[in-house]
């Protein structure tokens, strides 16, 4: 009675253990980050991949920005991670990528369409197929319409300068007791659009970094004295150390501040949390001396190197990156997309009623066209986070008076040369 | 009572009068009142407010749900927030905000909501009763996966706990009760880990723990703190204090030494293994830095973690991150509310020796 | 109450632990047999001693390695040689005490504020800590209810603890309301540099003072009572008591706590970090944050240059252990 007693329970035990595992199922898994509704948009289109793939399980893991930028490199060095990740610092982990060439159904059909930004994330000279871009981004501003109604300012056209922004913002603040006139997202990879506009080259001729030069000093000096003068929000970029970042959506969304400068990826987010709070207009980045240009950017979406399970990341990736899914996936999250075909065939029916959207969305199109070279250049460098983070973190230092402009330039050039050295050993 | 009443107000100066050591004593002890319960307490109550309310400044103590009335609008019908207003001409209406940009508010009156009137924002008050804004809870508990985080966070403690609890008293059993040749060796050893707090080897041991195919699992985030040197020699001295005799004795009764540790000396160890217990509890519930570095997998995140990301991603949405918080810290409080006693007579009796 | 559920999960437990332990105990009989004496204590020191050696005393001589290496790699294999590179660059500088004249400026920024830190804090938690203790000594009323009051933030974890304050501390919190009204400026606590430090001083005493304090007052209540007594007969001024009877017989353990409060406080992070994230600018950017951010929060990693930094750290908790454990000695024979 004791024996049959302990082999039932033994054998229910076995059982047990394998109606929990899944049946021999192929498990993907994407480490994803969101801005507005994209987690919840892409588990829907994962969810109807599994219905058709029964013998593949795809597990989104949501995870914050912070991780994604701390925890995941942290992961890949040690040669673990996630299967794929969707990420922004593309280039400077390329060696951490896996070339899906032999795993997608159709080499040609990549090149073809995600061809435009494969530079993006591989190696110099290399012609792998890594993965593709979510949707490509524009940096440009967002002005509060209807707190410059009420100020009685206008909103200064597409050729006006920082200078002339700021001003206007500034008026739109003081009249209506707001906090600040203006703020920007703690990141190097904003500044550098405006540091373009007024001439800056971060790229000497040899494709190494380039000492900090005019265009960067004219903005950045200009950044510091509107700290200064209280027009820029100064917690965004004061209350943090180091290279950490720090959007600035909550202040411009609470309608503290009348002017914000970030990029096209704000679009679903704020069109959610303001509703019909206030008015909201996009427009484009403001004109330095040379040009009037943002950041092309966005986040990719990349096969990692460690997978065990490459084939079966392989038919995701084809699934994702497939036009129809890439279509429905920028209507619904209100993203540009980076398909070749896709832009092509336009006729995007973007999801939201929200008016201001559709016109914030057009607004960003046109800023694309406006990126100076210097600008575009940079998304396929392997130094820009370096640079962005020397910036970022000097740059926080002199607005928090820490350090004198001049000191600030030196040791973003002395930053930068230790990355580079370090980079080298 | 009126015995109560001189209990509680006994002084040091006689009879009635007031010594200036009363005075401070008393000031200390309401000032710490205010500052320790304080923060908390103000923590719970703004937990409970909505984001509009959270915004308002000055703040109100307690949490108020505003009263709503409902306005047919364009075919469409919403519940807009009541106010109380006194308009340009001095009388006073009720009326419904639309929507509120800078320091302007656009009112509608409920009764004819065609006409949109203007108020400055000073001009009007909420119309408003105590109510809880149970949202800000339920809410982020699906999306902030508080059930999972909590589960990783007691496993790790009480995991780590009974490691060192086992571990650290056989070393200090072998410590106190037995004269060896490497004693004086081991012992400095164990100094020298005293001297090297995690903080200090940080990155070699992640690359040990990676090699040892232990990061990103809680087991990597377990091991490394269970070799605490302050439980080795806390458990050292109380074992040093039991009498050599008795174990003599179980020899002679043809114990062994294994049965001599867990029969004899560890029972009589008992005051100070729940000491170190309690310091392992709260050590491990608290670590965040080893964890943060350790864990990338979002259900592997320990609460103290997970609550760290979630406030980083929500930014300034301060109404669930307060309410998270909370929810963090409702299981220190009722360990407190229950254990407390226990917790310091335990701290205060060994004094850190 | 709460030594009976105490004494309930004990029993719950004891049994099966001691059936664990019973079915050991044969095995372990023949371990004894074969190796006498001196192979059970092997067995009763081998699980300790291995976890300290593959954590500790492994990855310190690790560190070693890492220090005067280079590169981004995380695994030591990856690495090449630099020789002192790393220990050059953290110790260069025109003058010392001047951080922008170093070549590494954020390493001696870290290195001061953590000095300014320890120095302020850990008089202030020794202050704060030793005035809790003689209060709660002296004849109050529910002093279990008052000593619960002064350690409840002991237990709350320091992400609690940092977002705690934030909420109370930022631009439109609670603390600028009640300076509002009472008439007072309000300040940007967590925004100017000054303040900033301020407040992480005072967070983190807060949330540590109880704990010290409970220490102190072990040491007060072991202080014989015949000679207060015989001091309040003879109508010595209060002042006096102190200064004269209690401080000279708590000072071994005054001392102990201070160490204590040293060793903790150059190790600062987890509070300051939350509150401040390092910030304004990089005023309450401490040492640990530097290493952790060095070595693994940026996109180009140094851990060279960390490794370098907290072994610098480690020296300094050396000499601090060496001394409290030379107090411990001074304290146990006095």
């Amino acid at each position: 009675m004791k024996r049959t007693a302990y082999r039932l329970t033994i054998a229910a035990a076995m059982a047990a253990i394998m109606a929990a595992s899944p049946a021999l199922a192929e498990e993907v898994r994407i480490m994803w980050y969101s801005d507005g509704n994209e987690g919840e948009v892409m588990q829907d289109l994962l969810d109807r991949f599994m219905a058709d793939n029964k013998d593949i399980t795809v597990v989104l893991d949501n995870v914050s920005y912070q991780v994604v930028q701390e925890q995941l490199p942290i992961s890949l060095a040690a040669g673990e991670g996630p299967d794929i990740a969707r990420v922004t610092n593309l280039k400077a982990q390329a060696e951490h990528w896996l070339d899906l060439t032999p795993y997608v159904a159709d080499p040609e059909y990549w090149r073809a369409n995600f061809g435009g930004q494969a530079d993006w994330m591989r190696p110099d000279g290399s012609d792998a197929i890594t993965g593709f871009m979510t949707q490509l981004t524009v940096t440009g501003g967002f002005a509060n319409k209807t707190l410059y109604e009420q100020a009685g300012v206008e909103i200064p056209g597409p050729d006006a300068s920082w200078d002339e922004v700021v001003a206007a913002a500034d008026q739109v603040a003081k009249s209506q007791g707001l906090i600040a006139a203006f703020a920007l997202d703690r990141s190097g990879h904003r500044l550098s659009g405006p540091a373009v506009s007024f001439g800056a080259n971060f790229i000497a001729d040899d494709g190494m970094p380039a000492p900090v030069d005019d265009g960067v000093k004219a903005f950045v000096s200009r950044m510091v004295q509107w700290t200064e003068e209280g027009k820029n929000l100064k917690d965004v970029w004061v209350s943090a150390a180091g290279s950490t970042y720090r959007a600035a959506a909550d202040d411009f969304i609470n309608a503290q501040i009348p002017y914000y400068y970030s990029g096209s990826w704000q679009i679903a987010n704020l069109a959610t949390k303001i509703g019909n709070g206030f008015d909201w207009v996009a427009t484009g980045s403001p004109c330095g001396g040379a040009a009037c240009s943002g950041m092309a950017g966005g986040a990719g979406l990349l096969a990692v190197k460690y997978t065990k399970v490459p084939e079966a990341v392989g038919k995701v990736m084809d699934y994702l990156g497939s036009a129809e899914i890439v279509k429905e996936f920028s209507e619904r999250t209100l993203f540009l997309p980076a398909h070749k075909g896709v832009v092509e065939a336009g006729n995007l029916d973007f999801q939201s009623d929200d008016p201001n959207v559709k016109a914030a969305l057009s607004a960003f199109v046109a800023a694309s066209g406006k990126i100076a070279p210097n600008a575009s250049a940079l998304s396929a460098w392997k130094w820009a986070n370096a640079y962005y983070g020397a910036l970022v973190t000097r740059t926080s230092q002199a607005m928090a008076g820490e350090l004198t402009l001049d000191d600030a330039y030196a040791r973003m050039n002395d930053d930068i040369a230790e990355q580079v050295k370090q980079a080298g050993q | 009572m009126s015995r109560i009443a001189t209990f509680l107000t006994r002084r040091r100066g006689d009879g009635g009068r007031w010594h200036w050591t009363d005075v401070v004593t008393w000031l200390w002890l309401g000032a710490g009142l205010i500052l320790m319960f304080g923060p908390a307490i103000w923590l719970v109550l703004s937990s409970f407010k909505t984001p509009a309310q959270l915004a308002e400044f000055p703040p109100t103590i307690l949490p108020y749900v505003s009263e709503t009335v409902a306005v047919t609008l364009n075919g469409e019908t919403r519940n807009l927030p009541l106010y109380d207003v006194i308009l340009s001409d001095g009388s006073a209406d009720q009326l419904a905000e639309l929507r509120r940009v800078g320091t302007v508010a656009q009112m509608i009156d409920p009764a004819d909501p065609e006409t949109v009137i203007k108020v400055p924002i000073t001009d009007r008050r909420p119309v408003r009763e105590v109510g809880f804004a149970w949202d800000n809870y339920l809410k982020p508990l699906e999306a902030f996966n508080f059930g999972q985080y909590l589960y990783n966070s007691v496993f790790v403690t009480v995991t780590a706990t009974i490691i060192t609890l086992i571990t650290n008293s056989m070393a200090a059993f072998a410590l106190s009760k037995y004269e060896f040749r490497g004693r004086n060796a081991v012992l400095l050893i164990i100094v020298a880990t005293l001297m090297i707090p995690l903080s200090v080897n940080l990155v070699p041991l992640y690359s040990v723990i990676s090699t040892l195919g232990l990061q990103n699992t809680l087991w990597g985030v377990i091991l490394p703190t269970v070799a605490t040197p302050t439980g080795v020699f806390l458990l050292r001295q109380y074992m040093l204090t039991i009498p050599d005799e008795l174990i003599e004795a179980a020899r002679m009764d043809k114990a062994s030494e294994w049965q001599i540790y867990y029969r004899i000396v560890l029972p009589l160890t008992a005051p100070a293994l729940a000491v170190l217990a309690i310091f392992s509890v709260v050590w491990r519930w608290n670590d965040f830095l080893w964890p943060l570095i350790v864990l990338s997998r979002k259900e592997l995140f320990t609460l103290q973690v997970g609550l760290n990301t979630f406030a980083g991603e929500l930014n300034v949405q301060w109404h669930y991150i307060l309410a998270m918080t909370v929810a963090t810290m409702i299981p220190v409080v009722i360990v407190f509310v229950f254990l407390q006693r226990f917790i310091t007579t335990g701290i205060a009796g060994t004094g850190l020796k | 109450m709460s030594f009976a559920l105490a004494n309930t999960i004990g029993a719950v437990f004891a049994a099966p632990v001691r059936w664990l332990a019973a079915s050991i105990d044969a095995p372990l009989r023949l371990w004894q047999r074969l190796t006498g004496k001196g192979g059970m204590i092997a067995f009763f020191l081998m699980p300790n001693m291995i976890v300290f050696g593959t954590f500790v005393i492994i990855p310190l001589f690790i560190n070693f390695a890492y220090s005067v290496t280079g590169g981004n790699e995380l695994f030591l294999t990856d690495r090449s040689f630099v020789g002192t590179q790393h220990f050059d660059r953290l110790l260069t500088c025109d003058n010392h005490f001047d951080p922008s004249s170093c070549r590494d400026d954020l390493f001696w920024t870290a290195v001061w504020n953590t000095a300014r830190f320890v120095v302020v804090q850990v008089t202030t938690i020794a202050i704060v800590a030793m005035g809790t203790a003689l209060i709660l000594n002296s004849k109050i009323p529910a002093r279990g209810f008052w000593r619960a009051v002064f350690f409840f933030p002991v237990l709350l974890s320091p992400v609690v603890v940092g977002l705690i304050w934030r909420w109370i501390l930022q631009r439109q919190g609670l603390l600028n309301f009640v300076m509002i009204e009472m008439d007072l400026t309000p300040v940007n606590w967590l925004i100017e540099r000054d303040w900033a430090f301020v407040a992480a001083v005072g967070v983190s005493v807060w949330a540590h003072v109880g704990f010290y304090a409970l220490i102190l007052l072990a040491g007060l209540q072991a202080i014989p009572r015949d000679l207060y007594e015989a001091a309040e007969m003879d109508g010595t001024r209060p002042a006096r008591v102190f200064f004269r009877i209690t401080l000279p017989l708590l000072w071994p353990n005054l001392l102990v706590v201070i160490v204590l409060a040293l060793i903790r406080a150059v190790q600062i992070f987890d509070e300051v970090y939350v509150l401040t994230g390092g910030g304004p600018g990089t005023s309450t950017l401490y040492l640990t944050q530097y290493i952790y951010e060095i070595g693994f929060a940026s996109i180009l990693r140094n851990p060279g240059l960390a490794s370098a930094a907290s072994l610098m750290m480690g020296g300094v908790l050396i000499v601090l252990t060496l001394g409290q454990l030379g107090l411990q000695r001074w304290r146990d024979r006095a």
